[in-house]
């Protein structure tokens, strides 16, 4: 009988161009991003016995495992909300390792959210009973119809409460747009922004998002390989400790927020509590670790999870941030690919593949001395570590 | 140009229907007595299904407010006022707040209900309160 394994690891990371037309199908960036994770990890096709993506991805496992030759899953999950699980998919490719019920699981998001449709038009018609309908159908008839209204609410409600204003959120980024600047595979590569051009930059919803406080609209693909520590022995690349993994969501919380429950709308409990989580299991708190890959959908919510995650105090961000914690050589740098906002938008999983290649040492904006990385998305976090001490 | 008609459902009709008769109903658990917001077939407290709609007094607080610009949001001839409003029965809702100048917005402000027409139906919005509680 097979022992089971103590840890899952990281073994391959995949990426497709990231572009604003990608020119070819969902169903075949994510073939492409599998493929090159796979070739990446050495490991064949064949051997793919699980898979896990977002519940928003158009490529199904039946169209995957056709064009890619998966033998046999045993594991197909799929996770709601969003870029927010991005980050969780890796406690569901966790369980399966830790339970024996896969040996090599493939992580996927791929889509054409550029040149096929954007998340940040606003949507025209209301979903009825369907996942996430109940937050749209209390939002839209009052012109909250995008992403960016709902984060508005909060973001305003943050900075009435603590002094903080839209200049404070565009030093974030001011920070992201440098280090995509010396990303060549970053969207923005070598073009950095001021805070006077994020000044003049139009406004999304007042008085919180301008244009240069968004992520961007993206195609493209990123896939992860999770196996276990024992089969990346025989593998290509030194193998990337999943130290630990959260998925999470209290009760009330929803798209972007928890208007309904949360009585102080800027201190969402689901951060400080994945954050205690993730150090309970690795004995690494994300503060401690040398790199931070926060889900920069809107600048905002990077203020409120740098607050939640126990990076800076409450209401602190704005300082904590023009301290220049974030910058490459600061404490804790902030998404040296140069995130959502500066790389490109996938959701979530370009963040974390560019966390596998910060443990690694090959990223383009290297990070010194990196043993351990935070990934923290909306409703799940993780520590990634070179080992397990 | 209209704004979008709400989504009627068997669990949220309860607070459209009053919304056209210019009521702010609130679903209650009559065995709890809590309010529960949005809408649901079961109280999570006590796990009965009887539950039934409340007439609210209409009269808040501002929570939170944002004004989306761009992309403009359907069926709004000028950028909207998307607000947060705490229900002085305990209750938050996501409304607008209308006839105001957005210089003069401030957190907390009361503020109470009104009601104004969708393309076939009516939602409900509110307006600030003079400071002094005057209505």
């Amino acid at each position: 009988m097979k022992t089971r394994p103590s840890h899952a690891v990281i073994a391959g990371i995949g990426q497709t161009e990231f572009s604003k037309e990608s020119g070819r199908s969902e169903q075949q960036l994510a073939a492409e991003c599998i493929k090159l994770a796979l070739d990446d990890a050495g490991i064949a096709a064949s051997d793919v016995d699980g898979v896990v993506t977002f519940t928003l991805d158009n490529s199904d496992d039946v169209s995957t495992m056709r064009s890619l030759g998966f033998d046999q899953l045993n594991y197909i999950s799929r996770l709601p909300h969003g870029g927010g699980a991005s980050v969780a998919t890796l406690a569901h490719a966790q369980a399966a390792i830790l339970s024996g019920t896969s040996e090599v699981v493939v992580i996927w998001r791929a889509m054409n959210e550029r040149s096929q449709y954007r998340f940040g038009q606003p949507q025209q018609q209301i979903p009825v009973n369907a996942s996430g309908s109940t937050f749209a159908e209390w939002c839209m008839p009052f012109g909250a119809q995008s992403p960016a209204s709902w984060e508005g609410v909060v973001a305003q409600r943050y900075m009435h409460q603590y002094g903080a204003t839209n200049e404070d959120f565009g030093q974030v980024s001011v920070v992201l747009r440098k280090h995509a600047a010396t990303n060549p595979n970053a969207w923005f590569y070598e073009k950095p922004i001021t805070i006077e051009d994020h000044q003049a930059s139009r406004w999304v919803v007042a008085p919180a998002i301008r244009l240069l406080d968004c992520c961007q609209e993206s195609d493209g693909g990123v896939a992860i390989i999770v196996t276990t520590p024992e089969r990346a022995k025989d593998l290509k690349q030194t193998p990337v400790y999943l130290r630990g993994a959260v998925q999470r969501l209290p009760f009330e919380h929803e798209i972007i927020s928890d208007y309904y429950y949360a009585d102080d709308l800027t201190r969402q409990s689901i951060y400080s509590t994945t954050s205690r989580d993730l150090k309970q299991q690795s004995g690494i708190a994300p503060k401690d670790t040398q790199v931070a890959m926060i889900y920069d959908n809107f600048t905002p919510q990077v203020f409120s999870q740098l607050e939640g995650y126990g990076y800076c105090g409450v209401g602190e961000s704005k300082d904590y941030v023009k301290d220049g914690h974030l910058e490459l050589d600061g404490s804790s740098p902030l998404s040296p690919n140069g995130g959502h906002i500066g790389e490109g938008y996938i959701h979530g999983l370009n963040l974390m593949s560019e966390g596998v290649r910060q443990v690694r040492g090959t990223a383009a904006n290297q990070v010194k001395n990196v043993e351990s990385v935070f990934l923290g998305a909306g409703v799940g976090g993780a520590i990634i570590a070179k080992g397990l001490d | 140009m209209k704004r979008m008609d709400p989504v009627r459902t068997i669990d949220n009709a309860f607070f459209w229907d009053a919304a056209e008769a210019e009521r702010l109903d609130i679903q209650a658990c009559e065995a709890c007595d809590v309010l529960w917001h949005p809408p649901r077939p079961m109280c999570p407290k006590c796990h009965s299904t009887e539950l039934s709609p409340r007439t609210m007094s209409g009269k808040g607080k501002l929570y939170s407010w944002c004004m989306p610009i761009h992309p403009p949001a359907w069926g709004f001839e000028e950028p909207p006022i998307v607000a947060l409003i705490d229900l002085d029965e305990g209750v938050r809702i996501v409304s607008n707040l209308v006839g105001v100048d957005p210089e003069a917005i401030s957190n907390d402000m009361p503020v109470r209900v009104d009601f104004t027409e969708t393309a076939k139906s009516k939602v409900p919005v509110f307006t600030v309160t003079d400071a002094g509680g005057a209505e």
